[in-house]
């Protein structure tokens, strides 16, 4: 039959009609063979729009409908709900997309519009040898899996646990709390971080539907939206997790003093079994292998012996936990970045010049000098600080460092320079800055009130260069508005360093094809209208692996992310994807190429028997189960014969596509 | 060479197997075409085990081991890949072969033969480092090197790498061998002057299917070239590009399994090197997902159909392909 096809094109207001000639583009696909009605119109996607889809495709009893508007990306829900509520069904559209890949590439009219004409015409190939399609339904696993234990993490589990839906946290850490369980005070309001973090961290060990997994870490994941299959890492502690009770006498008398603590960055040392800090949730202990003297040569044992509940373990091994999970939650937060690459701030040359997560710890009460601020090299009282921003950030030439802002720097050195002050009113303190962005909820006042009320000297100008010598470092740098070069001799200089991703997101990101930027932060669906969902269904984004955020900024993601999960988990079935692969088994080799390359394991093989010109013959061919696909198309591509196909996106369309693009 | 045929002999004689596939003698003495045979009478008369057998004969297996019975097949080192490519691929039948590694010394080819001057040969015998050929003319010799067929020269790999019988010593993989010099060679060129080079080679193809018919990867159940409903045979046919698009696309399907037999090459009929465009994708896997043999173990996933995490980002394979060398 020939198809009766009706062709739609959108102005999208000026966004399209501006560079296409919109009214030419409906002429000439009017021509085409196959189409019996084509025209235009201001906005497809309105209301009115729509109607006029719908009340062509009676008038003209169209059999397919093509749409030259914007990506499917955006609109293609919309338009198949329209045509199918006009009675066709919905896989009998296809979308030109004229608008990225058209008017808004393209600056001169008669290219966009000969260009669009082309687009529409591969459209029309296609919907030309288009069938009707129907989606099937999977459950839903009503269970979520969050991946980081931050606050971004433990806030989206809260949420989503409040609501009644079972949730997993895994951590890599021995303990929950991420980077905000380092942090001292918290702009604007200068509360501290341990006393609002704590808390929340004792709320998701007892809140009943969450399972903490701490020192773990996501080994696999398969499966799809609503139906993934997680692999769990458990790390082995040496330490009986039901035995522990988190006294701590073993972390007291461990003869093995000298291991750097992490937790306070290495400015001080713990013992190799260890808790990383007194509120640490699950409050177990954990053996460093790496420093065991019993795990390394066989000899001490003395957590063992003085363990009274009996819980050290040194022959325990990784174990692994599967669980199905309907929704994955990304919270793998972020790292200060490495400070090798800025020789001139002499970072490796003096311990007095620190990051400013270092700078925290040091300021913290339950940090290596117990909150007295101490200069590291001497444990003397520091006079004249320097803090630099920006290291690192908005760093787009040498490569050394990031292109982004890295947001948080303004105004945790605005915090850093008001405390110093308002703790030693004796000193001098001075912050370097490119430009103070400051555009949060009570944070311009916070700045100004550093700078105006605590003196905090603000100075426009970068600094040049760091030099230690005779216990002082020599600060070259400029005062762009005096216009002057500076030299200060600081006791003590704090780098402002630029944040990334946590490095094991990259790997992550691969396991769950979920795409990143270029600075492997995760990329969201849709950065305005979808900002906590990746482009991965199922797949959800909270904190700051989706970019720089503070920690409001990160709590509300969060929530809004455990929203969105919700909504996924109250759902009993979704409806899947009708293009999905069917092989040709009378062309199958059953090779297990397409076995091999599947993501979600759909394909399996059996042994058929067909009749060929020698009489009935058996032979192995590949079966697909339409509830596991989800028609990623790998396995097409892997066939060497050609005998898988993806319907609604067969190898023939594919064809008849660029067949009508090369015409 | 004895050996191999009283092999034959034995193994029918016994009742272990009830099929030989073999080589025997065709229109000349150098052209040895693969054959079954099923009786010893058979083979006395017609087996034929010399340095012409370049025949590869794994492929035979995934019609033959379908067949009742069982089928002795001997294998040189090179045979030995793709048999065990087939079977990874699940398209021979194992239980119903018997396989006998046999050791080569390399093979053959008529024509390097006569490049040496030596024309009017009527008969071959190996003596040593040298071959003695019967000619016309009397008895001539040349380097037995000299006489080997190209892909010999560079040959891979003189480890049979399954069997259930060996002739001969078995021998190790040669990892200096050479085989991708010539492919550096082309990479090294400008893109025009590597696209004048292909164009030559290529506007030769006659496509008498010759390639892809010998190839042990090319065994789909329906090759896409034959299939009408798929569009692509109209497709190389109807361009007039055709010569390209055939011989791209089949080094495309066979990539990551063709195990570099060379057979492409030895049964062109217009000499074309076809083998290279192989080598080349098999010298680009090696190089963006680490060496990988194909044919050289059941076990080990092909890359180009795996997937690890330390996998070359796609950026990396488009600057390696995209920067013109």
């Amino acid at each position: 039959m020939m198809h009766r096809i009706g062709v739609f094109v959108c102005w999208c207001g000026s966004n399209i009609a501006a560079t296409v000639d919109v009214k030419r583009v409906a002429e000439e696909l009017g021509k085409q063979p196959g189409v019996v009605f084509a025209t235009d119109y201001q906005y497809m996607c309105s209301q009115s729009g729509q109607e006029l889809i719908q009340s062509a495709i009676k008038e003209h009893a169209l059999t397919g409908v093509v749409i030259c508007s914007c990506s499917p990306q955006m609109h293609e829900t919309t338009f198949r709900r329209t045509v199918s509520k006009a009675g066709l069904n919905p896989y009998m559209l296809e979308i030109a997309n004229i608008r990225e890949q058209c008017s808004w590439i393209h600056k001169d009219k008669e290219t966009g519009t000969e260009k669009a004409i082309v687009l529409g015409r591969a459209a029309i190939a296609k919907v030309q040898l288009n069938a009707p399609l129907k989606a099937g339904e999977t459950p839903v696993t009503k269970r979520a899996l969050v991946i980081g234990g931050g606050i971004a993490g433990i806030q989206t589990a809260l949420d989503i646990a409040e609501a009644g839906y079972p949730v997993d946290i895994v951590e890599s850490q021995p303990t929950i709390g991420g980077k905000m369980a380092q942090l001292d005070k918290t702009f604007p309001t200068l509360d501290c971080a341990a006393c609002i973090l704590t808390p929340r961290m004792v709320d998701a060990n007892q809140q009943e539907n969450i399972t903490i997994y701490a020192y773990s870490e996501v080994e696999a994941v398969t499966g799809f939206v609503g139906n993934f299959h997680a692999k769990i890492r458990r790390k082995a502690r040496y330490v009986d997790e039901t035995k522990c009770t988190g006294c701590g006498l073993c972390t007291e008398k461990c003869p093995q003093k000298n291991v750097p603590n992490e937790f306070n960055l290495g400015m001080d040392h713990r013992r190799a079994v260890y808790i990383p800090f007194a509120q640490a949730v699950p409050k177990i202990a954990t053996i460093d292998a790496n420093y065991c003297k019993m795990l390394q040569e066989g000899k001490c044992g003395v957590c063992s012996k003085i363990c009274a509940a009996g819980a050290i373990d040194y022959k325990q091994q990784d174990t692994f936990v599967e669980q199905d999970y309907g929704a994955i939650v990304v919270a793998t937060g972020f790292r200060p970045i490495s400070m090798e690459k800025f020789d001139e701030y002499a970072y490796s040359q003096s311990p007095d010049v620190v990051t400013s997560l270092e700078f925290e710890r040091l300021m913290n009460a339950a940090g290596p000098t117990s909150g007295t601020l101490l200069r590291p090299s001497d444990g003397t009282h520091p006079k004249t600080l320097v803090f630099v921003q920006c290291v690192g950030s908005r760093c787009s030439d040498d490569g050394r460092g990031k292109p982004y802002c890295s947001k948080i720097c303004c105004m945790y050195t605005a915090k850093h320079a008001m405390l110093c002050r308002e703790k030693y009113p004796d000193t001098d303190v001075y912050v370097f800055y490119i430009d103070v962005r400051a555009p949060g909820k009570n944070f311009d006042e916070f700045y100004r009130r550093a700078a105006e009320e605590y003196g905090v000297h603000y100075i426009k100008g970068q600094v040049g260069k760091i030099v230690p010598e005779d216990g002082k470092l020599k600060v070259q740098a400029s005062d762009l508005l005096a216009n002057e070069q500076l030299h200060i001799d600081a006791d003590m200089v704090i780098l402002a360093a630029a944040i990334e991703p946590n490095p094991t997101a990259r790997s992550l990101a691969t396991m769950l094809t979920t795409p990143m930027d270029t600075n492997d932060f995760f990329t969201e669906a849709h950065p305005k209208l979808r900002p906590v969902e990746s482009a991965t269904a199922g797949i959800f984004l909270s904190g700051t692996c989706q970019g720089p955020k503070d920690i409001p900024e990160t709590v509300s993601q969060a929530s809004a992310c455990a929203a969105k999960v919700m909504g996924l988990l109250h759902k009993d079935r979704l409806v899947g994807n009708p293009c999905i692969a069917q092989p040709d088994e009378l062309m199958c080799n059953g090779c297990s190429s397409c076995e091999k390359v599947c993501p979600y394991g759909a394909i399996t093989y059996a042994d058929k028997e067909f009749r060929t010109f020698e009489g009935m013959k058996v032979r192995r061919v590949a079966q697909v189960n339409p509830a596991v696909c989800q028609g990623c198309g790998a396995c097409t591509v892997a066939c060497p014969s050609g005998a898988m196909d993806l319907k609604g996106f067969s190898n023939r369309q594919i064809m008849a596509e660029v067949d009508a693009i090369c015409k | 060479m004895q050996e191999v045929k009283q092999k034959a002999i034995e193994l029918l004689q016994s009742g272990k197997v009830q099929r030989v596939l073999g080589w025997k003698t065709g229109e000349f003495f150098y052209d040895l075409t693969p054959a079954v045979f099923e009786t010893v009478e058979e083979i006395k008369k017609d087996f034929v085990f010399s340095p012409f057998c370049g025949a590869n004969l794994s492929k035979y297996l995934i019609a033959e081991s379908r067949k009742e019975g069982k089928i002795a097949a001997f294998l040189k080192p090179c045979d030995s890949y793709s048999f065990v490519q087939l079977l990874k691929e699940h398209r021979i039948v194992r239980e119903n072969v018997h396989v006998v590694g046999v050791q080569c010394n390399g093979m053959c080819d008529i024509e390097a033969i006569k490049a040496q001057g030596v024309k009017g040969v009527t008969a071959v015998r190996q003596e040593g480092e040298t071959l003695v050929c019967e000619t016309l003319y009397g008895e001539k010799s040349v380097p037995y090197a000299a006489a080997l067929s190209e892909r010999c020269k560079t040959c891979k790999s003189k480890k049979i790498v399954l069997f259930d019988e060996l002739l001969g010593e078995n021998g190790e993989d040669d990892p200096d061998c050479g085989r991708f010099d010539l492919v550096s060679k082309l990479e090294a060129m400008t893109a025009e002057e590597r696209f004048a080079f292909w164009q030559q080679e290529l506007s030769r193809c006659i496509r008498c299917n010759a390639c892809r018919n010998v190839c042990p990867a090319c065994s789909c159940e329906k090759c896409v070239f034959d299939n009408d409903t798929l569009g692509t045979a109209n497709k190389a046919a109807a361009n007039s590009f055709e010569e390209q698009n055939f011989h791209i696309i089949r080094a495309f399907h066979v990539a990551g399994r063709c195990t570099d037999c060379g057979e492409c090459s030895r049964v062109c009929p217009q000499h074309i090197p076809l083998h290279l465009l192989n080598r080349k994708f098999i010298k680009d896997t090696n190089e963006l997902y680490g060496e990988y043999q194909a044919g050289a173990d059941l076990e080990t996933r092909p890359p180009l159909v795996d997937f690890t995490q330390d996998d070359c980002e796609p950026s990396v394979v488009y600057t390696r392909g995209g920067n013109g060398k």
